[in-house]
């Protein structure tokens, strides 16, 4: 069942609630169990990541994870073919590049995720300037559109960054790509605040939110956080189990705030 | 300022707001570089239209780098091919390539927007001694990300970018050269925006610099055009060049764009992106690039490090689509070939990417006998010969 995720996360934040979005990478083996563990364990939500060549966004746990999983035959095919299978009862979002969504077409990529159960789509190296395209199509087709806002942004931006944004808005931790950090940069904090003071749309950290007291640190400020490489890394090192069994530990964390 | 940027009816004039030459072209960068790009946008508007600016480059382009290049008539290897071949030397200019040009003009604007330190991507190394040499001129930081099988098969320019100061770094991810050299540098760049300029080596990457790159090398064409028109009374007949991103292939065309000269880029067998005319979004641009069916980038596959990109500058990928530039392909025992004719005719070793296009012309020349052709020799080969040993030490 397709759980929608612009109105799943928005009413879970207006009750109270603080959201958070692990991300796995598809077709990484045991990625689907992993995404189950995620869900019953508290997750509000999974981004899936469709593994490709370039990821200039990640760091070297997301890329070690996609290489692998390119190797293994992983297509964005088979990842999407495999998620109506997974009936987690949470939304499900993607997380990829480009150059996937334009070698398809926009609309056709749009349809695909709708088809698949997909609500959400995070696209890091499309830009505001650069999304009319993919926005309209995936309006059309009921998927989200998460924008990207980064601590480089002047204020004049953000409002155009959240006026486009569905779902949530992504505000980027730090200066730099995916991966864990022994604390969390001032910048993440910072950035949310920012954000919050432009819009009602949920604010999710993410990138170098690294463990359960960074969550805890990010949710004074915002409305969740998305932490990826910190799970990749335990699906990498242990498994599905040692992934849900961290999904508990960072809502534990992120619900006494 | 030349005859050429004063006219806004040509073929090469600025790309439109979004940074489109035609439909190629763009800014598809990670929400953390956009501002930066839109400084650099501002910042090179402003120095280029500043003449003090312009006059301190052309001096540094004079005094260092040895510019103008030559332009050299090979009397003995057009006799043999049936037609009369000038070369464009930009293998005399210091460092030994073209790329020189487009980095003291990177280097200085960096240094004129305040930033302290300098990122680059290599493939054959050029970029990368290029780009180290100038922070060594200017004082300024450098870091150069190369893949690691190009460490490996480039060893020598490795070892000057260390004797000039800078920090390489070897590249591990997907195929290990150009394009996952480019992926870490831009990586590199999203950390260390605030005071990192990146250096980019060729005529690729987001808006604005597939423009501003070949603002950069545009006078490589119009030095050639005027030494073409002196020695020949006419432009030539046929000019060509190596395209792996395409800098010096756009550096001399930009220069014979508006003429009546048939323009020819040369990729390699194994990085055909304009063959297969596909496009695609990568490294910040729209342009033509080689993929799978599903739009994962594919490996190239060259003997020379420098032309061993999946892509090409979205300029070129519009050139292609209206006609006005040609793309054929060589096969690496063909460039082997014509890098030692060119050797043993005119006692000029040509680095690998060069010899491309020469191979092209050896292949061809019988379809333009008594023709006037003119080749840009983007470098010279001394930064070859290690790995051309091993491949010839049978046949010499």
């Amino acid at each position: 069942m397709t759980v929608d995720l612009s109105t799943s996360l928005r009413s879970s934040r207006d009750a109270g609630r603080k959201l958070l979005v692990p991300y796995i990478t598809g077709g990484y083996p045991g990625w689907q169990d992993a995404i189950r563990a995620c869900a019953a364990n508290g997750a509000d939500a999974v981004e899936i990541g469709i593994p490709f060549s370039d990821p200039v966004m990640d760091g070297p746990v997301i890329q070690r994870a996609s290489q692998a999983a390119l190797e293994g035959g992983t297509t964005p095919q088979s990842v999407l073919e495999e998620v109506p299978s997974l009936d987690v009862g949470i939304p499900l979002a993607v997380m990829t590049y480009y150059n996937l969504v334009h070698h398809d077409g926009p609309i056709r990529f749009a349809n695909r995720l709708a088809e698949a159960g997909v609500t959400g789509a995070i696209l890091p190296d499309l830009p505001l300037e650069e999304s009319d395209d993919w926005a309209e199509a995936a309006d059309a087709a009921g998927v989200a559109t998460i924008m990207l806002a980064a601590p480089t942004a002047p204020d004049e931006r953000l409002p155009r960054i959240v006026a486009r944004a569905r779902g949530f808005v992504y505000s980027v931790g730090l200066l730099g790509v995916t991966g864990e950090r022994d604390s969390l940069a001032e910048t993440a904090t910072a950035l949310a605040g920012r954000l919050k003071a432009v819009t009602d749309t949920p604010v999710l950290v993410g990138v170098g939110v690294s463990n359960a007291e960074q969550a805890a640190a990010a949710v004074k400020v915002a409305d969740g956080v998305i932490q990826g490489a910190s799970m990749v890394r335990r699906l990498m090192e242990s498994g599905p189990d040692e992934v849900g069994r961290y999904v508990a530990e960072v809502r534990a964390a992120i619900d006494a705030v | 300022m030349t005859i050429a940027e004063q006219r806004n009816d040509s073929i090469m004039s600025e790309p439109d707001p979004s940074g489109r030459f035609g439909e190629f072209g763009g800014r598809f960068v990670p929400e953390t570089l956009v501002p930066a790009c839109q400084e650099l946008e501002a910042g090179f508007k402003e120095a280029w239209a500043d003449p003090q600016w312009r006059e301190e480059l052309h001096v540094a382009l004079r005094d260092y780098a040895g510019r103008p290049s030559g332009l050299s008539e090979c009397h003995r290897l057009g006799e043999k091919l049936g037609l009369r071949l000038l070369l464009k030397r930009e293998d005399l200019n210091h460092t030994g390539s073209h790329k020189i040009n487009n980095v003291l003009g990177q280097a200085f604007l960096a240094k004129r927007m305040g930033k302290t330190r300098l990122v680059a991507e290599t493939g054959a190394g050029q970029h990368g001694v290029a780009s180290a040499t100038a922070a060594a001129l200017l004082g300024m930081e450098c870091k150069v990300y190369m893949g690691a099988v190009d460490v490996e098969r480039q060893a020598l320019n490795v070892f000057r970018m260390k004797l000039l100061g800078a920090e390489v770094e070897a590249v591990h991810s997907g195929s290990r050269t150009l394009k996952d050299a480019v992926n870490e540098a831009m990586r590199d760049w999203v950390a260390t925006v605030g005071d990192t300029h990146y250096c980019l080596g060729s005529v690729m990457g987001p808006h604005p610099y597939p423009w501003m790159v070949r603002q950069f090398h545009r006078v490589i064409g119009d030095e050639a055009r005027e030494q073409a028109r002196a020695l020949l009374g006419d432009d030539p007949d046929v000019v060509t060049a190596c395209v792996g991103g395409g800098s010096n292939a756009i550096g001399i065309f930009s220069g014979f764009v508006d003429t009546r000269s048939r323009l020819v880029g040369v990729e390699p067998r194994g990085g055909a992106a304009v063959t297969r005319a596909v496009p695609g979004v990568v490294h910040g641009m729209r342009s033509y690039l080689m993929q799978d069916e599903y739009g994962q980038v594919e490996e190239a596959h060259s003997i020379s490090a420098g032309l061993d990109y999946p892509g090409i500058g979205p300029e070129h990928s519009y050139l292609s689509s209206i006609n006005r530039a040609e793309y054929p392909t060589v096969t690496d025992e063909e460039v082997v070939e014509a890098f030692q004719l060119l050797s043993r005719t005119e006692g000029i070793i040509p680095a690998l990417e060069p010899a491309h296009a020469l191979a092209w012309l050896v292949r061809e020349a019988h379809t333009m006998q008594g023709q006037t052709v003119l080749l840009n020799l983007s470098g010279r080969g001394d930064k070859d010969v290690g790995q051309m040993m091993d491949v010839l030490k049978d046949r010499l």
